[in-house]
């Protein structure tokens, strides 16, 4: 697997939070979920999606991560 | 503000002079033109008055108050910034007082995830960062002002009118003794964030504001940290919120706590709330002893500026030209960068050694850096404070990812205050000249300051004039000999420095390389050349003598046309 680089990383990051937005409220879990369909399709890696989710819901589901 | 019972200036630990204002002469009568009169005494004020001095210009400086800014402010001074306190020979006092330092920690929900740690090559002079109170800040450059004949500087003298007056500019002050008008070839606004001079000029800030507020808050305590910058989101003590904790001189510690959406500003800068959040902040940061209440204001992000940093005769320095969040610690650093760029070129000018023109180049330059400032500011507050839900969902995901992955912790790097690289001027006629140097500083770039063996570093050796590096290990050409000849009829403040085994005949300077280590920071092989500003950026760079391109880009710098 190769790491991004950080200014892409960043990119990535600015548009994630500006396409929330754009979403609205009333759909950004839709919005979301249909956006980690699709990259767990692009990966085209049930494991690497499988290590994504455990790794997006560690600390979450100890109660720990972010309750925006 | 103060707590209740203490006045404005009953500061804990600084004690503020009261000048007195003086009978100016024009009052009397006795009014004569100046070449430059100065609008505010704050540090780029200041700053703009020393550098003019340091090239032979007087000036009037006037402020409506009657000592320097009443709290705390601007904390942070950058490595550049102490380049150009030293460039004024008034370095000292800072280095003393101050407390250098260039690590931070990030910590998310208590727990650290991030260490900054701004680049030091081991060589270089200064610190990237040191914490100073802007009351320092103001008294040091006050201190070299006092002992300034060139300087006349006027407490208690509020510039009430401008007006354009056959060439030059008329300014009404207002005075304890009594009312007068000025005369002036230039005018430098320096009158800080809500410049009259902007307003009676009927010219506007534009730009952006930021919906995030922070308190500020400075308290004294005997507090054991090393001075590194922290940064607390989502702490226990102000969840929703981020925190920012600085060590300051004299026991003073830096509390920049963020408001929630909810809190009202009014009830938010009360002296109890202060406290008890505060207090709150101060246990989580693991501090159990006895605290003061110094000083505190409130704060948000803009970022503002001005179309033109010029208006005819009239040029805007610091934060009449531009507002900048502070995250980032850019306020008073690209203030001063705009004072020293504006005074080397208008001491020129007054002087008669160059031709007006040359102060073409101050606005788009430092406009230039603003701009760049905004960009990495930006980013630093919608981190800090995020403006909208998607940006906060998007923080906290990174944040909370970053307790256990690498990849998103940078995000949360502040992007401090980095010198502006002048790379379009037309100060920097030959930047494609970049392409044969495999690194080094490009074009328009801050020179590096690395430490010789000798003990010195290298622009210790550099004049207020244009500097030459000659990159040279035997003896000169003599194209390169009359290379300097030609460069010292254009600038008589020239330097020379000949870097390598080479030697040098006066006036040139020879430095020694003898591990090659300098010539390496800049990329320079043998019969390579830089040519610096007075402010010590690259102007230009060959590596082969080119000698028309050379002496086309001193006259750039200089305002003088070739004959
Ligand atoms: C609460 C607060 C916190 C800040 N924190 C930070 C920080 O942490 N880091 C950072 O980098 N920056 C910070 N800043 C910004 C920093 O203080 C400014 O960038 C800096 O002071 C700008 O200097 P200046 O000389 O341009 O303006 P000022 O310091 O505002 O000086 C302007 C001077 O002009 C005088 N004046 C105004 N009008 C007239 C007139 N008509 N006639 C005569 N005199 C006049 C004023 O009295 C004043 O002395 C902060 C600012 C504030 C307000």
């Amino acid at each position: 697997m190769t790491t991004m680089p950080f200014d892409e990383m960043e990119a990535a990051y600015e548009l994630l939070a500006t396409a929330i937005d754009r979403a609205g409220p009333d759909a950004e879990a839709l919005f979301l979920t249909r956006l980690a369909l699709l990259l767990a399709h692009d990966t085209g890696e049930l494991s690497r999606f499988q290590n994504a989710v455990e790794a997006a819901l560690a600390g979450i589901t100890e109660g720990g991560a972010a309750k925006p | 503000m103060r707590p209740a019972g203490r006045s404005t200036y009953d500061s804990l630990y600084f004690d503020y002079p009261l000048f007195a204002a003086k009978r100016a002469p024009e009052i009397d009568g006795i009014a004569r033109r100046r070449q430059v009169v100065i609008v505010g005494a704050g540090p780029i004020g200041m700053t703009a008055a020393l550098t003019l001095a340091r090239y032979g210009v007087a000036s009037v400086l006037l402020d409506n108050k009657e000592t320097f800014n009443d709290g705390s402010r601007a904390t942070c001074i950058a490595r550049a910034s102490m380049h150009i306190f030293e460039r004024l020979g008034v370095v000292k006092p800072f280095i003393d007082k101050a407390l250098g330092w260039r690590f931070g920690r990030s910590y998310y929900k208590g727990r650290q995830f991030f260490r900054l740690d701004m680049p030091h090559p081991a060589h270089e002079k200064y610190l990237p960062m040191y914490n100073l109170q802007q009351q320092y800040v103001e008294k040091f450059l006050h201190d070299a002002i006092t002992a300034s004949p060139l300087i006349d500087m006027r407490w208690l003298s509020e510039c009430t009118g401008i007006a354009s007056e056959s060439g030059g500019v008329r300014l009404e002050i207002a005075s304890p003794e009594g009312a007068y008008q000025l005369d002036a070839d230039y005018v430098l606004a320096a009158d800080g964030a809500r410049s009259t001079l902007r307003s009676q000029l009927g010219l506007r800030l534009k730009g952006e504001n930021y919906e995030g507020r922070y308190v500020i808050a400075d308290v004294q305590m005997d507090h054991d940290f090393p001075t590194e910058r922290r940064a607390l989101f989502e702490p226990e003590s102000n969840p929703g919120g981020t925190v920012l904790i600085h060590r300051q001189p004299d026991n003073i510690w830096r509390v920049d706590y963020q408001l929630r959406d909810n809190e009202r500003a009014e009830e938010a800068i009360s002296e109890e709330n202060i406290r008890t959040r505060v207090a709150a902040i101060l246990e989580e940061i693991g501090h159990t002893g006895p605290w003061a209440l110094e000083w505190w204001s409130i704060y948000s992000a803009n970022t503002l500026l001005l179309d033109d940093y010029r208006q005819g005769r009239v040029f805007f320095i610091g934060d009449s030209a531009h507002i900048v969040p502070i995250f980032g610690v850019r306020g008073l650093n690209n203030g001063l960068a705009d004072a020293h760029n504006l005074g080397w070129k208008l001491a020129l000018v007054a002087r008669g050694e160059a031709d007006e023109g040359l102060l073409d180049s101050y606005s788009p330059e430092r406009r230039g850096a603003t701009l760049d400032v905004f960009a990495n500011a930006t980013k630093s507050t919608r981190f800090m404070t995020p403006p909208t839900r998607g940006w906060r969902l998007a923080r906290d995901a990174a944040l909370s990812l970053s307790l256990d992955h690498e990849f998103p912790r940078a995000l949360a790097n502040p992007r401090q205050m980095q010198p502006y690289t002048y790379g379009a001027s037309e100060l920097t006629p030959y930047p494609g000249r970049d392409r044969a140097f495999a690194g080094g500083p490009v074009c328009g770039a801050a020179a590096p300051n690395p430490r010789l063996a000798d003990g010195t570093h290298l622009l210790d050796h550099a004049g207020d004039g244009m500097t030459l590096m000659i990159f040279r290990q035997r003896g000169l050409s003599s194209e390169e000999a009359a290379l300097i000849g030609a460069l010292a009829a254009l600038d008589r403040r020239l330097t020379a420095l000949i870097i390598g085994g080479a030697g040098a005949d006066a006036p040139a300077i020879a430095i020694a390389d003898a591990d090659g280590a300098l010539s390496a920071s800049f990329s320079a092989c043998d019969g390579a050349i830089y040519l610096l500003r007075p402010d010590l950026h690259v102007a230009g760079r060959w590596a082969n003598l080119s000698s028309d391109e050379i002496l086309t880009t001193a006259g750039r710098c200089l305002g003088v046309a070739l004959s």
